[in-house]
């Protein structure tokens, strides 16, 4: 049981503190930073999927007015680790995928950087690549562990046998394409160096894990470098690790005779340089009884990683706590290819994973006759099956009652494809959603006195764009028991106490925890009038109960989708998220963030796919104008609401994290719906028109 | 992007002078398209001529009851003239599936014509291309063919043409004013684009200099019904997968008068001769129309990844089709 904090400012609506800033141009992003003199930089990219470089010709690129130099393996700085394959860059002329960092021009204007990049002559020895995933690749090899430090198979009691004696079966393959992330704001980095070390100034989820990642790839102490980032347009994961265009410019500013670097990199460049979601296909095999209790559940998937660097989603994981069974394998598989470094993308792993699941549920739904709310809700439980611990609060079972009322779930047509309004094909679908609450621990916070009962508090977390800046301040009002406006935040920066990454929807919790800890060690140090100048300084407080309860936050996604009858365009007219979470700190980001979510998960299933060419070995459709995301005319009526969610075991908040939920089971709520409006049963996404053309 | 230079044309036959003399100069319009290639080195003209500011930003009516369409009045500002949405709602039609409201307000009509393929492989300098690089190769064959041509490619290019406005001015007997060095000359709508054949890199018939001064359109006749339908994969700001424009007439429940055009499947605007061929005449029902649609589809050659647009213009022929005679007007 955590010391759980009375909420006051936390659960109202505010405004968020830097929305003047952003709408009116004043809030300074990465790229904006003014610096003196700056160097521009423009990326050269391999043009081969694999082999060797073994010519560069700059002469006529050089030869530019403006242009200062251009850095390439032959004449960059030496890096001074070599653990991270993906940022060891220009330390060889080895090519390990198409798009990868060659070389780099400086100049003085971005544009002429621009145009001599386009006229650096490459010669390559080149060698066959190989981006082709395939479930029956011989090469397939089981990682140690997958992403986010879970196992990769789990097998308990005899799925086989269970799975040959149950009475009601589905077993089916399914597939999410690559996807890429896609943040607004494109990675920008400017760098500059001086006699004290490297100062970044980042697109980043985390200034920290920069700084801790950066640092010894140039021999620095991590005191040495500073990160800052005060606002930051969006990563969706692809900031929360740092990618190879930092090592470069910062190497670039090793060599621009102490002039600061900046480097943007273009939004084509994006899909081969910071991190995608690997495609999967996924083997789902469900066994019930006769009434729908899951007997066994299988969950087996083919994923890739890069060659030079792994990187294992961990598809499976929801599947190990979500329904109860007896018998439950799990596993996971990599094709290494020649590809870019895959990474973190908006619920890595739950949300790619979640598609297969939950989509077969509804076919066993189906095969059962079954309501699929009724058949989730006979499969529930307490207990998390990954770990053996009670749930410290599972409210879905309420999630789907809402969600059912609200979203007139009983007037739906039972019989697929039997309700046609004007020409369209009419059907709604449900889907579990669910997200674990990560324990990130090590962030500290500050809180100083600066009397007159304000309080500046103090700590390197990061503002994605999710409200940051807001909620914090929130927490922190109600940590100190003062009103909001009395409390000067600051985040974004190295040289604030040491926060984690805003990633695993583990910020608000993380962060929160640490500043209410230093509240109040600040109150039982120095009272409730502290003289100007008090500090309280802490981690978060030990929480007992993460060794007795399984943590995840749940939801239940609805969607009603129309596919036309003559052309089987697919729309999405209306989406309901009924979200459990634990407390809400702010309504209006969190609703934000969960319809944000929820938005992306609609993209997902009507529209993303990155095509990744045998031929060339890249992502070909690499723009927003090829590769597709949801445009506002996709993006009808979607409506996110919580229940109020008390439990007392997470954190002083009584936060779960809603950064990642609302793009899990979005996709299958709709591809189930699809199927209700069609009777076509599409197991692959995106559910494009040509899937249901009659 | 390279240093270019840039001046303003102030008539058209001292533009045309210009950028015939100059191999290396090309007209810039709306530059929603030609800006891009700047940038993505697709295109890198050493000189710009703007003809935006040309006397050729009117909509005006022709005698024989007509309009003629200036150069460059805006896509939007065609789509919205209350002429052009009485006399001719197909072309509306047509141009308000197309891009975005912000695109639209800047796209000239002779730009939208002269707009250039999406083909990925267009568009990225790294790779082969017979379009952008004659003799290169075609790297969209056993590539990535989702809005590719499924009518009149070539082995040499499988590229679409991406302009919806150019399937409603298919259907309309359209023709182009061109300005050339001796004079005007007036060309058929059906003639101005071209199928790639070996020579893809060529998407009109029109010499390099040679200025699209108006397009003209007759006066629409008897009283027609017509539609365009586009099917995308999005629903705004996508180029189609397939898409349907369909001028008719019907007397006495049989197809009198017939004009069709699909974009999304060829290299240049596909006017549906064969299906109109079928239809002109046949008594106007689904089996007519579907009779009309596999007679146009018969030479159909899909990629791998582009099968579907087959039965998906099929099914949306038929379906502009029956809409256009079910209801009773």
């Amino acid at each position: 049981m955590t010391d759980m904090l009375e909420p006051r400012a936390m659960g109202r609506d505010r405004v968020r503190h830097d929305a003047r800033a952003k709408v009116t141009g004043a809030a300074l992003y990465a790229g904006d930073h003014a610096v003196e003199r700056p160097v521009h930089l423009h990326v050269l990219q391999a043009s081969i999927g694999r082999g060797r470089v073994t010519s560069i010709d700059a002469s006529e690129a050089s030869a530019l007015d403006g242009v200062l130099t251009v850095l390439t393996h032959e004449n960059a700085p030496q890096l001074s680790n070599a653990d991270d394959a993906e940022l060891f860059i220009l330390q060889s002329p080895a090519v390990a995928f198409r798009g990868q960092i060659i070389g780099a021009v400086l100049a003085e204007t971005p544009e002429v950087a621009r145009q001599a990049a386009g006229s650096v002559r490459v010669a390559y020895d080149v060698e066959a690549h190989d981006v082709d995933l395939r479930a029956d690749r011989d090469d397939l090899y089981a990682p140690e562990e997958v992403n986010a430090g879970y196992a990769t198979d789990t097998d308990d009691g005899d799925v086989d046998a269970a799975y040959d004696a149950a009475p009601r079966r589905v077993d089916q393959s399914y597939r999410t394409p690559l996807e890429v992330n896609n943040p607004m704001e494109p990675h920008a980095t400017t760098a500059t160096w001086s006699e004290d070390g490297l100062t970044l100034h980042d697109s980043t989820q985390g200034v920290h894990s920069v700084r801790a990642t950066i640092a010894p790839l140039f021999g620095l102490d991590e005191d040495q470098v500073r990160v800052v980032a005060p606002h930051v347009g969006g990563g969706f994961g692809s900031k929360g690790t740092a990618h190879a265009h930092i090592a470069l410019a910062a190497m670039a500013a090793k060599v621009s005779d102490g002039r600061p670097v900046k480097l943007a990199v273009t939004r084509q460049q994006m899909f081969s340089l910071v991190g995608h979601r690997t495609a999967t296909i996924q083997r789902v095999r469900l066994a019930a009884d006769e009434a729908g209790h899951l007997t066994a559940v299988a969950h087996e998937v083919v994923e890739h990683t890069s060659r030079i660097k792994e990187y294992a989603e961990q598809t499976t994981v929801p599947t190990r706590s979500i329904y109860a069974t007896p018998n439950r394998r799990t596993s996971h598989r990599l094709a290494p290819l020649d590809v870019p470094v895959p990474s973190w993308m908006r619920a890595p792993g739950e949300c790619p994973g979640n598609f297969g699941p939950e989509v077969a549920i509804d076919e066993l739904a189906e095969v059962c006759g079954l309501d699929p709310i009724e058949l989730r809700v006979r499969n529930e439980t307490d207990v998390d099956a990954a770990t053996g611990l009670p749930f410290s609060s599972r409210t879905l079972v309420e999630c789907f009652d809402i969600g059912a009322l609200r979203f007139g779930w009983s007037d739906r047509p039972t019989v697929p494809g039997s309700r046609v309004v004007d020409g369209w094909r009419v059907g709604l679908g449900v889907a579990t959603s669910t997200y674990p609450v990560h324990t990130m621990p090590g962030s500290v916070a500050k809180v100083r006195s600066e009397g007159e009962g304000h309080y500046a508090v103090h700590i390197g977390a990061v503002d994605i764009g999710t409200g940051t800046w807001t909620a914090l301040a929130q927490i922190a009002a109600d940590a100190l028991d003062v009103a909001v406006e009395c409390i000067d935040l600051e985040i974004g920066d190295t040289s604030l106490p040491y926060a984690t990454v805003a990633g695993g929807s583990s910020g608000i919790r993380s962060w929160g925890s640490a500043i209410v800890e230093a509240a109040r060690r600040l109150r039982s140090e120095h009272g409730d009038h502290p003289p100007e100048g008090a500090n309280g300084e802490s981690e978060a407080a030990d929480n007992p109960d993460t060794e007795q309860y399984a943590m995840r936050a749940f939801g239940a996604q609805f969607a009603e989708v129309q596919v036309h009858c003559d052309t089987g365009e697919i729309r999405v007219p209306r989406m309901l998220g009924v979200f459990a979470v634990g407390r809400i700190v702010n309504p209006r980001t969190a609703r934000s963030q969960l319809v944000g979510g929820m938005t992306m998960g609609l993209s997902m299933a009507l529209h993303e796919q990155a095509f990744l060419d045998r031929a060339t070995g890249h992502i070909v459709n690499h723009d927003l104008a090829e590769y597709h995301i949801a445009a506002h005319a996709d993006v009808a009526d979607i409506e996110a609401i919580w229940v109020d969610e008390e439990d007392p075991h997470l954190n002083p908040m009584g936060t779960k994290g809603i950064g990642e939920i609302g793009i899990v089971g979005a996709a299958a709520a709709i591809a189930n719906a699809a199927h209700a409006a069609t009777g076509t049963r599409v197991r692959e996404l995106p559910l494009t028109a040509d899937r249901y053309l009659p | 992007m390279r240093p270019f230079d840039y001046e303003v044309a102030t008539d058209a036959p001292s533009a045309v002078a210009v950028v015939v003399g100059r191999a290396d100069a090309a007209f810039l319009g709306g530059g929603t398209n030609l800006i891009d290639h700047m940038k993505l080195g697709i295109a890198d003209p050493a000189l710009l001529v703007d003809v935006t500011r040309l006397p050729t930003g009117e909509i005006t009516d022709r005698p024989d009851g007509g309009l003629r369409i200036g150069a460059t009045v805006r896509n939007s500002d065609l789509a919205a003239d209350r002429r052009v949405r009485e006399r001719y709602p197909v072309l509306s039609q047509a141009l308000l599936a197309g891009a975005s409201g912000q695109i639209r307000n800047m796209a000239t009509t002779a730009g939208n014509l002269h707009q250039r393929t999406r083909c990925v492989y267009f568009q990225d300098v790294t790779t082969p291309c017979n379009k952008r690089e004659p003799g290169s190769g075609c790297s969209a064959l056993g590539g990535y063919t989702r809005y590719h041509a499924i009518l009149g490619a070539s082995e040499h290019c499988i590229a679409t043409h991406p302009s919806d406005m150019a399937v409603g001015l298919a259907v309309l007997d359209a023709s182009v004013i061109v300005a050339g060095v001796d004079g005007e000359r007036s060309v058929p709508f059906e003639d101005l684009h071209r199928l790639p054949g070996d020579r893809p890199d060529l998407d009109t018939t029109l010499a390099h200099g040679e200025l699209v001064t108006a397009v003209d359109l007759p006066a629409p006749g008897r009283p027609v019904r017509s539609a365009y339908r586009k099917v995308r994969d999005r629903a705004s700001y996508a180029f189609a997968l397939v898409s349907v424009a369909v001028v008719l007439s019907v007397d006495d429940a049989t197809v009198t008068d017939v004009r069709i055009a699909l974009g999304g499947v060829a290299h240049k605007p596909w006017r549906a001769h064969r299906a109109e061929a079928v239809l002109r005449g046949a008594p106007a029902t689904v089996v007519s129309y579907e009779r009309a649609a596999d007679a146009e589809l018969e030479p159909a050659a899909p990629q791998d990844g582009n099968g579907f647009k087959v039965p998906m213009t099929r099914a949306t022929l038929v379906a502009t089709l029956r809409d256009l005679t079910t209801e009773d007007r």
